[in-house]
């Protein structure tokens, strides 16, 4: 009983670790159906950025509470500059072509990213540890303890995504972000311009990626090249899983994901080896049955 | 003049859909395109908006070329087309659909042209919360029309207004379109029901193959017999 209390709150925690970098794919693929297999880079980028500032710039007796929102600070503008520069580089020129070609794009600079921050950043070739910007210890709940740094993921990313769903359903670039979704040529007549409107929309999902670096940094205590693509795969299968384009059902399709991962691997035959598989069985389970995920609507083909 | 088009030049995969087309649009006047499926209505009023760019020739909004703008840039220059088929954000409320015709307004009447559009289309203020795509054609037409008005536009395009409605219908948009001339719109209109866009227009023009082949005010061209043949049955 305790095990398994235990492993859904480890579940839900990397849930909504995941789901701060889905958000990034599913509002991209709402608004240019473009699925951005960069956007782990972007988050693992954000890690490292906050790894340089608090080991290289922040005096090693800065307490916590200085070091973690300077951290946070850094890692979103690396994970925003460095989606920004690949959208005006490599999306911005692909614009208007078959859609096969950004995604193509999409994996070369994935793999670009990795290999840059491999081979460039001191000590990434291994693991590197994560500095320790929060209080040490644990929640304990009767029979569940949580680390502190997980109390803070778990509270931080619905928050987050919350008032992302906020801004996009209030606020006037949200508004012009919905028309572009539903109908970019009329958008375009309301005088929206499309490239201001997607360039907003990696800049958000960049900034909730660097949030979600820190938190994952300063919960797993380690981070490494591979951390981008390993949870971007999660991250997208969430938005997937989720309905892509829908806020809400990104941080639940996490959640979701975070929890079967966490449980196959106490329960499941083949233990936290295979946990994985079972992420994409659930995938492929709710695909065959509700295709357009939980909270998607249906794709209607355009006339 | 606020609207000046001179040879007008576009084509699509060889095909050419513009082949010289010239019109102008006078301050305050009411123009009307018409002509048969294809001729290239719906392509003059793209190219005026920047949805489409002309391969050649010259547009100018009062004095100044737009014919080398993005769509947005047009908007903002001061022309607001109201495209065929409504075009309306249907998963969006009513207000939200005002709000984005007037997206790129800044100042502090918004408000009060928003409170017009109620008083002209008293359905969509009593409906203002609800979703676009519940609405009937008649009343997203309506929409469309409210939605167009709300950026202030020196000149307001209408691409088929009354397509799909019924005969009720179709008389109340006209009358509104009407109203709208009366107030002192400057408007382009491109509708097939070529009497009733004659009917409104103060100058009409006949677009076939690209060209525009004839124009004239609209009640001389109502009465032309070549018109009527081709046009009015």
């Amino acid at each position: 009983m305790s095990t398994l209390a235990q492993q859904i709150v480890n579940g839900l925690v990397l849930g909504a670790l995941i789901g701060l970098i889905a958000l990034g794919y599913t509002m991209l693929y709402g608004i240019v159906q473009l699925i951005n297999f960069a956007h782990g880079e972007v988050f693992m980028v954000g890690a490292f950025g906050a790894h340089f500032v608090s080991l290289r710039l922040l005096p090693a007796d800065t307490p916590w509470y200085t070091a973690l929102p300077v951290m946070c600070v850094t890692a979103v503008a690396v994970s925003v500059a460095v989606a920004v520069a690949v959208e005006r580089l490599a999306y911005r020129p692909l614009r208007g072509a078959h859609k096969l070609a950004p995604l193509i794009t999409a994996l070369g600079v994935s793999i670009l990213l990795q290999e840059v921050v491999r081979v460039f950043y001191p000590g990434a070739t291994a693991p590197l540890a994560f500095p320790r910007a929060f209080p040490d210890g644990h929640l304990v709940l009767g029979p569940v303890t949580v680390l502190w740094t997980g109390v803070l993921a778990l509270a931080v990313a619905p928050l987050l995504a919350a008032a992302l769903h906020l801004y996009v359903e209030r606020s006037r670039l949200g508004r012009a972000m919905r028309a572009t979704a539903q109908d970019p040529e009329t958008a375009r007549l309301m005088g929206i311009d499309p490239d201001r409107v997607i360039l907003a929309t990696f800049v958000l999902g960049a900034a909730l990626a660097g949030v979600g670096a820190v938190l994952y940094g300063i919960h797993y205590t380690q981070i490494d090249t591979a951390i981008g693509f390993q949870n971007g795969i999660f991250a997208f299968t969430a938005a997937v899983l989720g309905g892509i384009g829908s806020i809400r059902g990104a941080m639940l399709g996490a959640l979701s994901i975070g929890l079967v991962k966490s449980l196959a691997g106490q329960y499941a035959w083949g233990g936290a080896q295979y946990d994985y598989v079972w992420v994409f069985a659930l995938l492929i389970l709710v695909l065959m049955f509700r295709p357009q995920g939980f909270l998607g609507r249906p794709e209607r083909v355009r006339a | 003049m606020t609207l000046v088009a001179e040879r007008l030049f576009m084509s699509f995969g060889g095909l050419l859909a513009l082949d010289g087309v010239s019109l102008t649009v006078p301050d305050g006047g009411v123009v009307g395109l018409i002509g048969t499926n294809g001729a290239g209505k719906s392509t003059v009023l793209k190219a005026v908006s920047g949805l489409l760019r002309p391969h050649r020739g010259e547009i100018r909004l009062r004095g100044r070329p737009i014919h080398h703008l993005p769509a947005h840039a047009v908007l903002a220059a001061g022309v607001a087309h109201c495209p065929e088929g409504r075009r309306l954000f249907a998963g969006m409320t009513v207000e939200e659909n005002l709000r984005l015709g007037g997206h790129l307004r800044r100042d502090r009447h918004v408000a009060k042209d928003m409170a017009r559009v109620y008083d002209l289309f008293p359905v969509l203020g009593e409906r203002r919360t609800q979703r676009a795509g519940l609405f009937s054609g008649g009343e997203q037409q309506m929409l469309a029309i409210g939605r167009a008005l709300m950026a202030r536009p020196a000149l307001l395009m209408f691409d088929e207004p009354t397509m799909g409605l019924s005969p009720i219908m179709i008389r109340r948009i006209l009358d509104t379109i009407a109203l709208l001339r009366n107030q002192g719109t400057t408007i382009l209109m491109v509708e097939q029901n070529a009497l009733a866009a004659l009917m409104l227009a103060d100058h009409g023009y006949v677009i076939d193959l690209g060209r525009t082949t004839m124009s004239g005010p609209g009640t001389d061209l109502l009465a032309d017999p070549r018109v009527r043949a081709a046009y009015l049955g």
